[in-house]
């Protein structure tokens, strides 16, 4: 096993399930045989508030945050706090990010506006950037809810852990009735280019 | 076993692993979860106080009788704490008491930033820091040990990188060594007179230099040799960051950071070029050493304020930064009350009537946020009411009217109680406003002395507001419907009016209680779009399920979100039109 420890960071929405993510990754990478950390700020995560989460996974992790700039996968649930925390991650990082604009406070009053193209601005600052439509593709998958495991599922394909791992974490994750769902959903997510 | 633990889960685990009997907290981030979990253990009795000081004598209590106990609480808690807390410090333990303080540097969630480290060297007790969960584990089940052989309750600090990270941890099993119960009389160590408390004072001073002493051979302070031209002192959270930003660096990892071991300290800063601390907050371990004569080096290159990354740790090092992508400035994404909240109607009228509105802590703190804007203070738990009291002292007549102490029903259960009771005996005029959700909403929905169960689930007592305040001695008592906006304007708008104390009490539940009964959603609203003027007098309350569409309309108008909305009925009170009805 190399000493390399892999970064990544989930962004998005309070209430949009990026715990939950984040929760099976570590599982995935604690049952593939590697030491995992992981770090989150909750307080206001059920109010609607940006939310962060670093998990990290290698031979031996040290601190639980992932350093700025140093971020291999940024994982968005959101397109604007996916563009807003792109200073995690490295040069020629990864992106794999929903296709899903949620309008803050002042957006929602009239405020401001939501910032045009950020799905444009996101690619041009990191080429390797996958779009994923999560809600169409989770409704095909047979749930809305399951947008979630799309992308996990498409997170899984950019990293060098065996599949076997990633369904056991979601077996022992993900509640009975939902299973099949995002079993789906996750290999609809694995299967985009 | 292996399994992924959070800090607080660690320490959960740590405590039913010790033997621990009983366990007391009040809830506040980063510390709640703790209880939380340690319900999962029938062996332990976990409950709900209803401050952080009655939480910390119920643990004494249990302490005293020979049980061991776990007390948590946030930084700010200690605060409220602070009073049994010092004493405690004399008097010692019979059965391990552990009282675990979770600061929260960076202010993720909390009103200050204070380092709770100071409180242990100010009270005279031992104080351990994990700096990841196994060490949460381990190092609560050490602080039992330490508590029983030095007589001493022992502090375990956290900071919200410790509580709320996660990482893979051993666990143990419980030791069958479980203390029982007993009364065991023994005035001369448990009667705090001047008298007995001179004597357990000289125990204490002795105490201290003796656990600096031992200390040196603890394993949990430990020595880490690597180059030695940098020999970095550090504890908890920053130890990691040292490591990940400073491999090559030799380390002291402090595990106990009050008493210091200053004998290992001394040892250490001999072998290295150059030494340094790294901490987060005050330069509490720094300021120690240099007193004894060491030098050292650490608020001069790491701020007292915010937390510490890896990146920041490299900084003050003078290694260059990661090469960063920067992006264009964006609006920001504060937290907003739920849609439904019943706390918006409030704040919507005391925003229209003016007033001057002395807050408190809880979700009703987002009625500071705009377009709600009617929040004037908010200091600490308990705060609103006295504030309210001292403000109307001074205040010119037409001014005082508009003195509104606003607080939630686990605040005011918490410490507003003996706000408003000094309100009435003094005379004070001015108007109080309990939010009663039925719950502690802002840290996750805990259970309180009005919400009619408790940690455990069970049924229990629901404090009565109207009649507790009556029986306090204050004559005008009303209870409104905060979703009924013509209400709450003439109930508080004629209460602000009398030249006398008054209480006003809401009786809506919070949105996202779960236990049946309590909270209903009505059927979500729709906004018409025929009858939508664009006058933009819905978004004046600030629900999360109302968006302006600029391009609807000449001047756009608003949508309500069917997913989101769980209609209250209060935005439609503020349409002239009748735009805002029940969707078809
Ligand atoms: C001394 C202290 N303890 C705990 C906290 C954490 N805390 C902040 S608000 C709050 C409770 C709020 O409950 P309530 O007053 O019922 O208002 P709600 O959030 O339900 O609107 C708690 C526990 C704190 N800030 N200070
Ligand atoms: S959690 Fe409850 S009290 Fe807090 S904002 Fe939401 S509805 Fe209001
Ligand atoms: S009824 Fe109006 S104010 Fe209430 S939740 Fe729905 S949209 Fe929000």
């Amino acid at each position: 096993m190399s000493d390399k420890v892999t970064n990544i960071v989930l962004v998005g929405v309070g209430g949009q399930g990026i715990l939950l993510a984040a929760e099976i990754l570590s599982e995935t990478f604690m049952l593939a045989g590697f030491d995992v950390k992981k770090s989150e700020i909750h307080g206001m995560s059920q109010r609607g508030g940006s939310v962060v989460s670093h998990v990290r996974y290698g031979k031996e992790v040290f601190s639980p945050m992932v350093p700025e700039g140093e971020g291999d996968i940024l994982f968005g649930f959101e397109l604007m706090e996916s563009y807003r925390y792109l200073s995690l991650l490295k040069p020629g990082g990864t992106v794999v990010v929903n296709d899903l604009c949620i309008a803050p406070p002042a957006v929602l009053v009239g405020q401001e506006t939501y910032p045009a193209d950020m799905a444009l601005k996101i690619q041009e600052l990191c080429p390797d950037c996958l779009l994923v439509d999560g809600q169409n593709l989770a409704i095909e998958a047979g749930n809305a809810r399951a947008a979630n495991t799309v992308l996990l599922g498409a997170v899984s394909k950019r990293l060098d852990i065996e599949e076997k791992y990633w369904i056991e974490a979601i077996e022992k994750m993900v509640p009975k009735k939902a299973l099949d769902v995002n079993l789906k959903a996750f290999q609809m997510g694995r299967g985009l280019k | 076993m292996k399994e992924i633990l959070s800090g607080n889960e660690a320490i959960a685990r740590g405590a039913y692993e010790a033997g621990v009997k009983v366990a007391c907290a009040y809830p506040g981030t980063p510390s709640t979860e703790i209880l939380e979990n340690t319900i999962r253990y029938r062996e332990i009795d976990s409950s709900w106080a209803t401050n952080e000081k009655v939480a910390l004598e119920v643990g004494i209590g249990a302490s005293f009788v020979g049980a061991r106990s776990l007390v948590t609480m946030k930084h700010v808690g200690v605060n409220v704490a602070a009073d049994p807390l010092f004493t405690l410090s004399y008097t010692g333990v019979n059965g391990g008491l552990v009282l675990v303080c979770a600061d929260d540097p960076e202010l993720h969630s909390s009103q200050n930033e204070q380092d709770s480290r100071n409180y242990a060297k100010f009270a005279k007790v031992p104080m351990l820091e994990p700096g990841d969960s196994q060490e949460c584990l381990e190092f609560t089940r050490l602080a039992y040990e330490i508590s029983e052989k030095y007589d001493t309750p022992v502090l375990l600090r956290t900071t919200t990188r410790i509580s709320h990270s996660k990482s893979v941890v051993n666990l143990g099993e419980r030791t069958d060594l479980v203390r029982e119960a007993k009364i065991e009389k023994n005035p001369a160590k448990f009667v705090m007179l001047p008298g007995n408390a001179r004597v357990r004072h000289v125990v204490v001073e002795e105490r201290t230099v003796q656990l600096s002493k031992d200390g040196c051979s603890m394993p949990i302070n430990r020595v880490e040799m690597r180059d030695t031209k940098i020999g970095v002192i550090t504890a908890g959270i920053s130890y990691q960051h040292v490591r990940e930003a400073l491999p090559e660096a030799s380390v002291l990892k402090l595990g106990m950071v009050h008493p210091l071991p200053f004998d290992l300290i001394r040892e250490f800063a001999a072998k290295v070029e150059k030494l340094y601390v790294v901490e987060e907050l005050d330069p509490f371990i720094e300021e120690q050493v240099k007193a004894v004569g060491i030098p050292v080096i650490g608020k001069e290159i790491i701020s007292i304020c915010g937390e510490l990354t890896p990146g920041r740790v490299r900084k003050a090092f003078g290694l260059p930064e990661n090469a960063q992508t920067t992006v264009e400035k964006l609006p920001g994404r504060p937290p907003n009350m739920c849609p439904g909240c019943p706390h918006r109607g409030v704040f919507y009228t005391l925003n229209q009537l003016k007033a001057y509105v002395s807050g408190d802590i809880g979700c009703y703190t987002l009625g500071f946020m705009p377009p709600l804007s009617a929040m004037d203070t908010c200091v600490c738990m308990g705060a609103s009411i006295g504030m309210a009291t001292g403000a109307v002292k001074v205040l010119p007549p037409e001014e005082r009217k508009k003195v509104v102490a606003v607080i939630g029903d686990s605040t005011f259960l918490h410490t507003g109680i003996n706000g408003l009771m000094d309100m009435v005996y003094n005379k004070g005029a001015a108007t109080v406003i309990i939010l009663d959700n039925r719950i502690t909403a802002m840290t996750g929905r805990q259970e309180n002395p009005g919400s009619g169960h408790t940690l455990m689930n069970d049924p229990a007592n629901a404090v009565d507001f109207e009649l507790l305040c009556k029986a306090i001695g204050v004559k005008n008592v009303r209870t409104i419907n905060p979703l009924d906006l013509d209400e709450c304007r003439t109930v508080i708008s004629e209460e602000m009016e009398r030249p006398e104390t008054s209480v006003i009490i809401t009786d809506k539940p919070c949105v996202l209680i779960k236990r049946e009964g309590i909270f209903k959603a009505g059927a979500p609203l729709q906004v018409v779009d025929e009858s939508c003027t664009g006058c933009r007098a819905c978004l004046k309350i600030g629900c999360p399920a109302i968006e302006w569409i600029p391009s609807s309309g000449k001047k756009g108008k608003a949508h309500i979100d069917p997913l989101l909305c769980n209609g209250c009925d209060v935005c439609s009170q503020l349409c002239k039109f009748s735009a805002i009805q029940e969707a078809k």
